[in-house]
């Protein structure tokens, strides 16, 4: 089979989807936001959304997503985007919206937002990505640093004494009226990727239903943040984060319908 | 004849953003303009024109539901007061950093920090020269009157669109309090959908296949691409310097000497003037409307003609700097002020006037 | 012609509607009004007051210091304005809790017991109105009709069968006003 051959559609077993740009992406080798970025692209590309989804992108190192996802962007302040979020689906209820946060962006300079968007029930998608680090700014330690773990900001490790403790967001927000639908994630190995692909389309499917936020937290990687090759920041957060952070769907408000 | 209703100039801006077709209203409670939401949620136009109205959790949230809302082409607006514009001051910076039009409503409060909830001019450095980071200005309207409330939210939209800009209706708790006659000019429909996409076709509407995909950023990494932004904004700055300042005069024509004030101040000070006039002195008055763009070249013009001007603000004198800026030295340029929420009456500028002038 | 007013007393005593409902008629006369209210953390119990300007002119400060009219309703109000107004203009006042009486001699000085007017239309409520009653009488600045008219747009829909008792207050305000 020559290349020609391999170019034919019967003979394409895999495509990349046109809702991911041909921009070469910026995220270090290992990182997850690239894996997430396909997803949620993926996610847009099977339910024939393109023209009616807008994203929110946040202030920290997914402020680029914009680069690479082919749809129409909004590039929010740092933490805001729930709140740009909420007004544009208030004023285009019929668009899907989503933001796409890190953990400093999210549940640190932007708590209020998230939370008071997830009270009044706006019927949006909110995409987290927890890698319990500052990325772009060099890898300071975020609200979701473990205790003990390593950062420019806590370099002899985080001391609940000094720095407090883990903010740990999802079950909080689940307790919220306004929530459909809470789940947490990761995307290390390829089953956990479909399982992660699968919750973002809920959450997008659930966002047409008027029935209050959907919440994918995805648990993450920055292995140039935390300082390990790739395959070890899998592991390790295998065996750290996961304990702090576990898998699995926290709330669905339409579970046993 | 239009309807004359006896309305709050707060109530005004609510009233005529329902009638003018605006899109959307963010907001956060704040003395002394919290009867704009209160009277939008007691319209409830979201019944009848489609208007979308949310309190939100604070000032912060209302200005970057005013981004979102801005980046979706819509009509959107949101108004407070001092303190709560410093806390939409960086919403206010990546409005202007991604162009996008909007409207603001600041019915001042004396400050510093949580001041006084009575009247106040003491925002004009804050909301003419900036307030926000990063080199740029937001168009800032003076109203004077209720209805000067009523008609600058439909002025300030067209000039938020035309420019792709910012426009802050910088009222005070006098406007903002005060009930008048509010004439309800004809009403305008909300933009429809082709409408919106000629007026914004830059917004986030949806990517769809005629088009590449939009993208409302305020972000320029590398030097060269802000700097040529930088310099594209100061372009539409000239332009909009050349083009929309707006002022009006009273009792110019002769006048020896020249008070500069503007909003509730400029009233007060019409009355100054009769009474000067009433004596035998030839006073006048020039009330910029609109503060950037300042009027800068009639000033100018008026320095060769009179002996002096004052400018008269309730604040400790930040108009006056554009003042002596645009007088250059052609003219004495005194100021007077009164602050934390004490309004000067008529009589008391009378005699600082004398004061400053030298005259009995 | 121009009117200045003052009308101050306690928050709850109605001073802001009562000012409201003197510009609405003011405005069915087709004059210029301004309504510029005290404003502050007081509601009900601390002291109010509003500044009210009726003219045939376009007004140009609406604030003032000197009065044409003071309507008093308490007596720090009393003490705070007896002094602001102008030589021959008017002072109407409700004597009910005041220990120190007006003591001008170069104004006009009148004075309503409008709680017992209230009392006498049957509803406390109108007090209020009972006052703008006694100084309609002592300065018939709008024609009655424009303050029917000025009730009916001042008064929201759902309570206009309030309509003809606030106007009952004002009639009876109006027997009742007395000069001093």
């Amino acid at each position: 089979m020559n290349i020609e051959d391999i170019k034919k559609p019967e003979n394409i077993v895999y495509k990349k989807t046109p809702i991911l740009t041909d921009n070469v992406m910026h995220y270090c080798p290992g990182c997850s936001h690239g894996t997430v970025h396909k997803l949620v692209a993926e996610v847009i590309e099977e339910m024939g959304i393109q023209e009616e989804v807008i994203g929110v992108s946040p202030v920290g190192c997914s402020v680029f997503a914009y680069n690479y996802l082919n749809i129409d962007w909004q590039q929010a302040a740092h933490g805001r985007a729930p709140a740009l979020a909420t007004a544009a689906k208030r004023l285009m209820p019929e668009k899907y919206v989503f933001t796409y946060q890190g953990d400093g962006d999210l549940a640190s300079i932007g708590t209020a937002e998230i939370i008071h968007a997830c009270s009044r029930g706006e019927n949006i998608v909110v995409i987290f990505i927890n890698n319990g680090i500052y990325g772009m700014t060099g890898g300071q330690m975020a609200p979701t640093t473990l205790l003990g773990m390593k950062t420019s900001t806590t370099p002899y490790g985080r001391d609940a004494k000094l720095n407090g403790f883990p903010l740990v967001l999802a079950p909080m927000i689940a307790q919220l009226d306004g929530t459909a639908f809470i789940t947490r994630q990761s995307v290390h190995t390829a089953v956990a990727a479909r399982k992660a692909k699968a919750a973002i389309r809920k959450a997008f499917e659930y966002s047409q239903k008027g029935i209050g936020l959907s919440f994918v937290e995805i648990v993450s990687t920055c292995n140039s943040g935390w300082k390990l090759s790739p395959t070890a920041a899998n592991k390790w957060m295998v065996e750290n984060m996961f304990p702090k952070y576990p898998l699995g769907d926290i709330k669905d408000v339409l579970k046993n319908e | 004849m239009a309807e004359k209703i006896l309305m709050k100039g707060n109530e005004a801006i609510a009233i005529s953003a329902i009638r003018n077709g605006v899109d959307g209203y963010f907001g956060y409670p704040i003395t002394p303009q919290s009867e704009v939401m209160e009277t939008l949620m007691k319209e409830r136009p979201w019944l009848t024109t489609g208007m979308v109205v949310l309190q939100a959790e604070s000032e912060t949230s209302s200005i970057n539901m005013v981004y979102g809302g801005a980046s979706c082409g819509k009509k959107v607006m949101t108004s407070s007061s001092s303190p709560g514009i410093s806390l939409m001051c960086e919403g206010l910076s990546y409005l202007a950093g991604a162009e996008l039009p909007c409207v603001i409503v600041n019915c001042q409060r004396g400050g510093p920090g949580l001041g006084t909830i009575q009247p106040s001019q003491s925002d004009y450095n804050q909301c003419v020269k900036g307030g926000g980071h990063g080199d740029y200005n937001a168009i800032v309207l003076a109203p004077a009157s209720g209805q000067d409330m009523y008609d600058f939210v439909d002025w300030g939209f067209d000039l938020a669109f035309k420019y792709r800009t910012p426009v802050i209706i910088l009222a005070d708790g006098i406007v903002g309090q005060m009930m008048e006659k509010v004439e309800l000019r004809p009403e305008k429909p909300r933009m429809t959908k082709e409408e919106l996409l000629a007026a914004a076709p830059w917004a986030t509407t949806g990517k769809t296949a005629d088009r590449p995909y939009n993208v409302i950023t305020s972000l320029a990494l590398e030097s060269d691409v802000q700097e040529r932004f930088n310099r594209k904004l100061a372009a539409k700055y000239e332009v909009i310097k050349e083009k929309e300042v707006k002022y009006e005069e009273y009792q110019t024509e002769d006048a020896e000497y020249l008070f500069v004030a503007f909003g509730c101040s400029s009233r007060i000070c019409e009355a100054v003037v009769d009474q000067l006039r009433e004596e035998g002195v030839k006073a006048g008055l020039l009330r910029p409307v609109t503060l950037f763009p300042f009027p800068t070249k009639r000033l100018q013009e008026l320095s060769g003609q009179v002996k002096s001007m004052m400018s008269i603000e309730l604040n400790l004198g930040q108009m006056v700097d554009d003042v002596r800026l645009a007088v250059n030295g052609a003219c004495p340029v005194g100021f007077y002020g009164r602050q934390g929420g004490i309004i000067y009456t008529p009589d008391e500028i009378v005699e600082e006037f004398k004061k400053f002038n030298n005259l009995k | 012609m121009k009117e200045e007013i003052i009308i101050a007393g306690f928050g709850g005593q109605g001073v802001l509607s009562m000012g409201k409902i003197l510009a609405y008629s003011a405005i069915m006369q087709d004059m210029e009004v301004t309504w510029m209210p005290s404003y502050g953390p007081e509601m009900r119990g601390g002291t109010a007051n509003v500044c009210v300007i009726l003219s045939d002119k376009k007004i140009s400060s609406p604030i003032v210091t000197k009065y044409d009219t003071a309507i008093i309703l308490n007596q720090q109000s009393l003490d705070k304005f007896e002094s602001s107004v102008k030589p021959g203009g008017l002072l109407l006042y409700d004597p009910n809790g005041i220990v120190r009486h007006p003591e001008r001699t170069d104004i006009t000085v009148c004075r309503i017991n409008a709680v017992d007017v209230a009392a006498k239309v049957g509803n406390s409520k109108v007090y209020n109105m009972a006052v703008l009653g006694g100084y309609l009488k002592m300065k018939p600045v709008v024609e009655m009709e424009n303050v029917d008219k000025g009730l009916a747009k001042s008064i929201p829909a759902r309570y206009s069968d309030l309509i003809a008792l606030n106007k009952a207050a004002i009639e009876e305000g109006m027997k009742s006003v007395e000069t001093l």
